[in-house]
This record gives C-alpha cells, structure tokens and sequence, in this order.
C-alpha cells in the first residue's frame, strides 16, 4: 500500500522531537567509547613507521614479560585469508585485503599500517608494551602520488595485481588494480559534430570522512567462544561478517551490539578494531576496549580517493553538448577498492548525452585504504565534469543554469551506466534554482557565483523491522540499521502514521545481531527507503491484525472493520452498531483474541529512486591573501518526500558543508618519508562554525512510487555539488579556473601571481 | 606511581578522586566518575568534544589535568538539565534538530551554557565565533547556530 498523497498524511511531513533526542542532549547515550565491562583490559596497536617495508621479524617477548601485559597479537594470530570478493560494506570488499589491513602479514603497506596489537591492565602499560616490540623492517621504496604510481617502474606494491579489465591482461604487476569503462554511442566521431569545444584536468586530494567520534569496540570473547562485540559502525552486521571471516568463526557465535555512532559518512562501514580486539580477547578470556586515537583515525582509517579528472565536452552553439568523454583515475590507498566505478556512473548523470565515454582506473599507492565517504567517488568525478560545464557556459556565452537544462536528463533518459531513468526531479531542481532570489541577487566587489549539480544513485537492498503492541497499547519497534543522523524519528513516524496514532506512542530502538533479521548497514542513503519499506509493510501487517482482533472481540468477519484515526471501527451500518476500539482497547484483550500482536517484515528493496541536486554558491575572495569565504549557500535537491522534514534538511546542511570543507580546506599532505604530515584537527582543518555562513536548505518532492511513501535517498547527493559550485563561484569573482582541490589561500594566491 | 588525591565539586556535588599526575580531567571525568557525557574526539584542544565549565570558563577537560581540578566547580553536559526539566539550551537543540550524530552535542551544548550565561544576547557572528572550536561534522552548522539565538532569545525572555 501507498501513502503518497500528502494531504492526506498526519505525522509523515511534521517535525516532532526526535525519539533518541532528550539521551543525545543530556549525555545519557552511549557511545563507542562508552561503553565498559568489568575486567576489561585495554588493547593498543603498534603502527609502522614506514610508508612501505617488508616485516622481516617482530620480536614480542620484551612485551610479553612486562608485568601488567596479558596478550600480543601479530598477523600469525589471524587465519590467512584467500582472496575472496565479497559484498558487505558500501562496496565490494576483498577479505584477504580486508585482513592485511586490519593487520599486516609480511608487508606494511603505508605509515600507520597496524603491525601488532597489545592487551594490557592498564592504559600506560599497553604504551609501554608497544615500545617493547621489536620490529625488523627492510625499508621499500614508496610512491604516494597516483600518476606516479601507475608510472612503469613505480614500486610496486602487490606482486600478484594484474589490472582487470584490460585486453589482453598484462602479465607484469603493477599498481593499476583495475580499468573500467561506461559509453554509449559514437563518441569520437560526436566530437567532430561540436561547434565548441572544452577541456580540462581537475584534481582532488583524499580526504577524511573526519566524524568526530574515533573508532572505539569492546569486544569479550568467553570460554565456549561465544562473543560479544559492543562498537560503533553504520552497521552491526557488517562487524559480524566481518570479524566472523577474519578469524574463522561461524556467525551465530558473535552477537554484535550497536552503540550510537558518531558519525560515519561511509567511513564506519568496514573493520579495523574489532578483529584485533576479538584475537585480544580470545587470547586473554577477558573483555578488551580499543579506542582509536584522533592520529589513528587519520593515519589509518578512511579517507576517500583523491583523483585527477580529464574531461572533454563538446556541443552545438545552441549549448546542446553532442559528445563527453572522461578520464578518471583513483587512487585506491594500499589495497584496490576506490571508487572510481561509481565516480564513472554518476559525473554525467544528470545529462542526457547519445555519445558519451567514461574510463576509470583504480590505482593502489603507500596510503590508508580508503573507505567509502559520503556518494562514494561522485563528488571527485563531477569536481572535473561540473567545472568543464561551466567552462562550456563560459565558451558559450551561456547561463549556466540554461546549458544545464537544455541537456537535463529526465523521464526515459538513458544513462550512460545503463539504466533508463524514472520518476527524476533534476529539472525542477534547476528550475528552482533559478526563481530561487539567491540567483539574481547582486554581487560586491571580489565576489562571485557559481552553480552545479550532482547526481547520486541511492540504493535499496536488505533490512528487517519488527512492530510490536505493547500490552497498553504503546507500539515498539526494532530495526536492524544504526542510527546516524535520526533514523528512529523516520522509522516511528511511519509506523505512527500507519497506525494512525501520535508518533509519541511508538518507541524506536535499534536491535543487535540477534534480536533482528538481516540488514545491511547505514550507507548509500538506504535506510528510510529499505528499512522504511520493512517496518511501514510491519506495521501494516500489525493493522490487519488489530481488525482481526477487533472482529474477534465484536464477533463479526473482519471485513466489516476499518481503521481509523488509530481505532478499530465497524465499516458500515450493516456491521454492528459497536463504540470504536482504541489499539489499547485491543492490546488489552490480546491474550483472549490470540496472543501478542507483532509483526517482523523483512525485505530486499529494490527500486530506491536516484538524487539529484543543484547548488548556487557566493563566495568574496581577499585578493591579498587567497582566502575564500563563502557568503550565501542554497542547496536545491529533490527529496521524494521528506519523512521529517528537518532531518532532511540537516542531511542537505551537512553534506552541503563537507563539499565546502573538500573544495577550500581539507587535504592529506604527506612529507618526503611518505608519512602524513596533518593527522590532527589543527592541520586537517574541517569548517567550523564562524568559517560558515547558513546553509538554505530547498526541498522539491518528486515522490518516488516504489516507496510507500514516495522516499528518495536524501544524504549522500548534498555532498556532489559544493566542489564545483565553489570552484565556479572563485572563478566567477576571480576569473581564474582553480582546477586543483582545495582552493587554500596559498594556492589562490599563487594563482594570482602567476595570472 | 603514586596517586593524588583531589577535591572538588562536580555539577554541584562534592566530589573526590585519586588521580596520576598525567591524567586528563576528561579521563578521570569518564572513566573515573563514570560521567561520559564529555567526549573524546581528539585529546588535543582541537575538538571541543570535551567541553566542560570550570569556574564560569569553559574548557577543554582533555587539556586539563585531573589535578587542577582541586578546589574548582565543574560542570559537565550531565550537570546542565534540572531533573527532567532540560536547560532551554538542550530544548532548543532539541526542536531545532540541531543535532545528528550527536557525539558533538554535549560540547556544544556546555560550550552555548557557557557563553549565554557571559553574554546573554550574541549576534549570530559572536556565537559562530565563540562556537568555532567545537566541530560538528555533520550539521554543518545552520540548526545549531539557528538553536543557540532562538534559546538566547528565550532566555532573554524575548
Ligand atoms: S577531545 Fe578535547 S578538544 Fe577534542
Ligand atoms: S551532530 Fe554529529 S558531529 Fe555534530
């Protein structure tokens, strides 16, 4: 059943108080790091101190005889892992890879790689065993830039890496883990048909997804090796598959516990933690806690790929582009895995091109393997698509906002992935834009304007929700996906609205591994779609249920009850004159009518609808010392229908000011030994507050029909638009095209100079 | 190692700790006094995460000592609501969906107390400067800022 006409919603659309609201601002939640047990010992990792060397010898025993120390762990403490693709994060993961990283077996393959782990009484004597091991390197030679690294002759980091996707495959070893390809039609022969023509190179550096709160589990293993994992992910399953895999365990012995997360953004969707916590544990028969320190989490975890970007457009005078070629290549960190495939599938998206080529390599270096990061690889695509389009305007004389509808995709536009495009609203998202004031407001001195749009897939897949009435007639739910950014608000707003009760009566919680069905994790904007469809088809089923038990109680077939506004009443005069029953009327006399009503939904939904955003941008630029200051920032994005609005929005906010941190601030910046040399908050400068100016967040509903309440994916598609949209609007007050990421004031200021 | 013993006062209670000479206020607050509403997001200054009032002052608990404690009154993002009734602060947060993961939440919150309590009506550039060493990574700021004028406000009796 669908609820896709908004007149006719009472809760869906409103703007209640979050359910896990009043626990998030009195300190009561619990965190990761939060989290204890009693006898708990701490676990600390050994990092290496090179960008790449193979481990010729770890000596432990110094270590192991300090007093206070129970265990230490090294690679030789993990099954060695065959390789083996599997899909269980955000993207397809190999688990040797996996495995290597968590802890390196005969090779580190970046600075911070983890090469032993440590379980101790205290914090001070776990510092004190890591100085204890003994470890023999042999120093290899290291490269950390992505061209450099696919150069012949660049050190090679994995001797058995033969690109994929190339014909005939190569028999020598290279860094190059993978080509992909996305076209459709004739594209160079499109190219001689253009009347104009533009090219450019754009660069992004990683970044980091840089959620405040680091990595943290406690994991306690006991004697029948049944275990229990407390951490923070955007899914407890994954940690469960994943810990299950990496040391050979069936999945029934481990129940993983969520704790609230403090934000993950695609980072938290992959192990680092609880395999070497769990081998701790094992080893020791007591409880260990690891806490990543701010330094580990950026020189270990995350970031996503930098890239370099060559794009080509070509159109008609009239602005209707006939051909668009691009080359993207990814750097993958130490093991394969960017996320160059998608960066192809979403940088064109948004236009309806007949010729179009995109090939992509996936390009492993001596960095942290990266982790998916907010639309996976989409906003360093269109970094370099969205400035070219905007160069084309330029070229064309052109509104740029005119060039993008005249070739907006739309309903039947094939897309240059595959499939044909439904249900999209990307053309009311421009036509906003440009009614929006914000676009005709004038503009000082040294400042400027720029647009862009972004296009994200969002996606479906598995998840599981249960509804269960209370014996007062107050409605619990379970779901199996972590709560990032208020989910349970959604997830009882939708079931209240079934039900037709106040969202107040039905409270959310998120269960572990073993009271919920399967659902995979908090990513790619799944969760109010797929676990949403889960508890909204649960609640209905819940609805039926309650009319059963009304019938029973009124003695009628249930076809003559309805519900509405919450109570169970008789459908028509020929049904019996009976008062209305309340869900706690029903609740009451469950055991009487057949026992507990509750309902378990489990899904795999398919059919998310794809996002799609447009951004309008003004920045003033300080000619003298490069600084970029963004004054005013809308961001346009059809939402489907947003479930609570303000949720909506904040997705919208936040994503929108990650771009801005990626388009002006935030960069890896490694020394000449390869090593970070920002692994803090004070170098890796994310915005803060005074760097912002507010965020004007436009809602367009164009409801997607798959979805009982016509939900899109909302929280990955803000983040595409702001590199451009930045870059556009420098170039606008500047007239210089700042085609490498991020525009820091030295850069700027350069650019100046050299002009 | 010997430990020191400390006296102090704790979101109005009297307290008492024994504490090494290196330990952070934040690690005798939360793993000592079991108050882990102030959170650990980087352990250098540079977060916010970690806010507490000392003294009318807000801090960051990570780069003080457990020892300078002695004789202070402390308090901590448990120490803000009164009972049930939550501080206009927290309200405000609250209606404002001015928060998502959360994990900023307590030290913003602590951070705003502190600066309405000095300066009872901020512009909205005074509160995103006095706000700039608290990071939230997922709000991007708007509701927040848009949740501490509106509690000002009200406070204000506005
Ligand atoms: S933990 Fe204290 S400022 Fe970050
Ligand atoms: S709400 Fe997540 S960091 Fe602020």
């Amino acid at each position: 059943m669908t609820y896709l006409n908004k007149a006719d919603l009472k809760v869906v659309g409103t703007r209640p108080i979050r359910p896990d609201g009043v626990d998030k601002v009195t300190g009561r939640a619990v965190f990761g790091a939060d989290q204890a047990l009693p006898g708990m010992l701490v676990g600390k990792l050994l990092r290496s101190t090179h960008a790449h060397a193979k481990i010729v010898s770890i000596d432990t025993s110094k270590a192991l005889a300090l007093k206070g120390v129970k265990a230490v762990v090294t690679s030789a403490d993990f099954p060695d892992i065959p390789s083996e693709e599997a899909f269980v994060g955000e993207g397809p993961m190999n688990f040797r890879d996996l495995s290597r990283n968590v802890m390196a077996r005969g090779k580190v393959l970046y600075h911070g790689h983890a090469v032993a782990a440590v379980a101790a009484t205290t914090s001070e004597i776990a510092d004190a065993a890591l100085a204890l091991i003994d470890v023999k390197y042999e120093v290899l030679p290291f490269v950390i830039d992505v061209e450099e690294a696919m150069k012949p002759g660049a050190p090679v980091l994995h001797n058995d890496l033969f690109t994929q996707g190339t014909t005939p495959q190569p028999t020598e070893p290279s860094n190059v883990a993978k080509r992909v390809q996305f076209a459709l039609g004739d594209v160079d022969a499109a190219f001689k048909t253009a009347d104009v023509i533009v090219e450019g190179r754009y660069t992004t550096e990683p970044v980091h997804q840089a959620y405040i709160e680091p990595h943290a589990c406690v994991v306690s293993v006991g004697a029948d090796g049944q275990a229990i994992i407390y951490s923070s992910s955007q899914g407890h399953f994954m940690v469960r598959a994943y810990c299950a895999k990496l040391l050979g365990m069936e999945l029934s012995n481990i129940r993983a516990m969520p704790s609230e997360i403090g934000g993950g953004f695609g980072g938290k969707t992959l192990v680092y933690l609880e395999p070497v916590a769990m081998a701790l544990s094992k080893q020791t028969g007591r409880p260990v806690k690891m806490v990543m320190t701010r330094e580990d989490v950026f020189r270990a975890t995350g970031p996503t790929s930098g890239g370099v970007i060559e794009v080509k457009l070509g159109a008609k005078k009239d602005g209707t582009i006939v051909a668009a070629e691009a080359i993207l290549k990814f750097q993958a960190g130490a093991f394969p895995g960017s996320p160059v495939q998608p960066g192809c599938m979403t940088c064109f998206a948004m236009y309806d091109l007949k010729d179009v080529r995109i090939i992509g390599y996936d390009v492993v270096s001596n960095r942290p393997k990266v982790a998916a990061y907010r639309a996976p690889g989409a906003p360093i695509s269109t970094f370099g698509t969205e400035s070219a389009m905007d160069e084309l305007a330029l070229k064309l004389g052109m509104d740029p906002i005119e060039l993008r509808l005249k070739n907006a995709a739309k309903d039947g536009t094939k897309a240059a992935y595959g499939p044909t495009l439904q249900n999209i609203g990307y053309i009311p998202t421009l036509q906003a834009a440009k009614a929006h004031p914000h676009y005709s407001a004038p503009l000082g001195k040294n400042q400027g304007r720029g647009v862009a749009s972004g296009f994200w897939f969002n996606i479906g897949g598995e998840s599981s929700g249960s509804v269960h009435v209370n014996e007062d007639g107050s409605v619990s739910i379970v779901t199996g996906s972590p709560d990032i950014g208020g989910s349970r608000a959604s997830m009882a707003m939708m079931c209240a609205e079934v039900l037709g009760i106040p969202m107040e009566k039905v409270r959310p919680v998120v269960g572990d591994t073993a009271t919920i069905g399967f659902t995979h994790l908090t990513g790619g904007s799944r969760v109010t779609f797929a676990t949403g469809m889960a508890v909204t088809q649960a609640a209905e089923k819940v609805r039926d249920e309650l009319k059963v038990r009304a019938a029973k109680i009124w003695d009628i077939p249930p076809e003559a009850v309805e519900w509405k506004d919450g109570m169970a009443v008789p459908a028509g005069a020929n049904a019996g004159g009976f008062d209305p029953l309340s869900l706690a009327d029903i609740a009451i006399k469950a055991a009487k009518t057949g026992g507990p009503i509750i309902s378990e939904v489990s899904v795999n939904a398919q059919g998310a609808g794809p996002g799609f955003a447009t951004h309008i941008c003004d920045v003033e630029v300080d000619p003298e010392t490069g600084f970029t200051t963004v004054l005013r920032y809308t961001a346009i994005q059809d939402v489907g229908r947003a479930i609570h609005p303000s949720y909506v929005e904040g997705q919208i906010q936040g994503g929108a000011a990650q771009g801005i941190g990626w388009a002006l601030n935030e960069e890896y910046i490694y020394n000449a030994k390869g090593e970070l040399d920002n692994p803090g908050f004070l170098d890796y400068r994310v915005p803060v507050a005074s760097d912002m100016p507010m965020i004007e967040a436009v809602m367009i509903e164009v409801p997607n029909p798959r979805h009982p309440f016509g939900a899109k994916g909302v929280g990955e598609v803000p983040i595409v638009p702001p590199l451009a949209a930045v870059a556009n609007a420098v170039r606008s007050a500047t007239g210089l095209r700042m085609a490498d990421l991020p525009i820091s004031p030295p850069k700027l200021r350069a650019a100046f100079d050299a002009r | 190692m010997s430990k020191i013993h400390v006296t102090t006062t704790i979101n109005g209670e009297p307290a008492e700790f024994l504490t090494e000479p290196q330990m952070s206020l934040l690690d005798i607050l939360r793993d000592e006094m079991h108050l882990t509403g102030s959170k650990e997001g980087c352990g250098s200054g540079d977060c916010g995460a970690c806010s507490v009032i000392m003294d009318g002052r807000v801090v960051c608990s990570c780069l003080v000592l457990g020892v300078e404690a002695e004789g202070k009154d402390i308090t901590t993002i448990e120490g803000i609501a009164n009972g049930e009734d939550l501080h206009p602060v927290q309200r405000k947060f609250l209606e404002h969906a001015a928060l998502q993961c959360g994990f900023c939440t307590p030290g913003l919150i602590v951070a705003t107390k502190a600066l309405l309590d000095r300066n009872p009506d901020p512009t909205e550039t005074e509160a995103r400067y006095w706000l700039a060493g608290n990071l939230c990574r997922c709000t991007g700021y708007d509701k927040i800022i848009r949740a501490v004028m509106d509690a000002a406000a009200e406070m204000r009796g506005a």
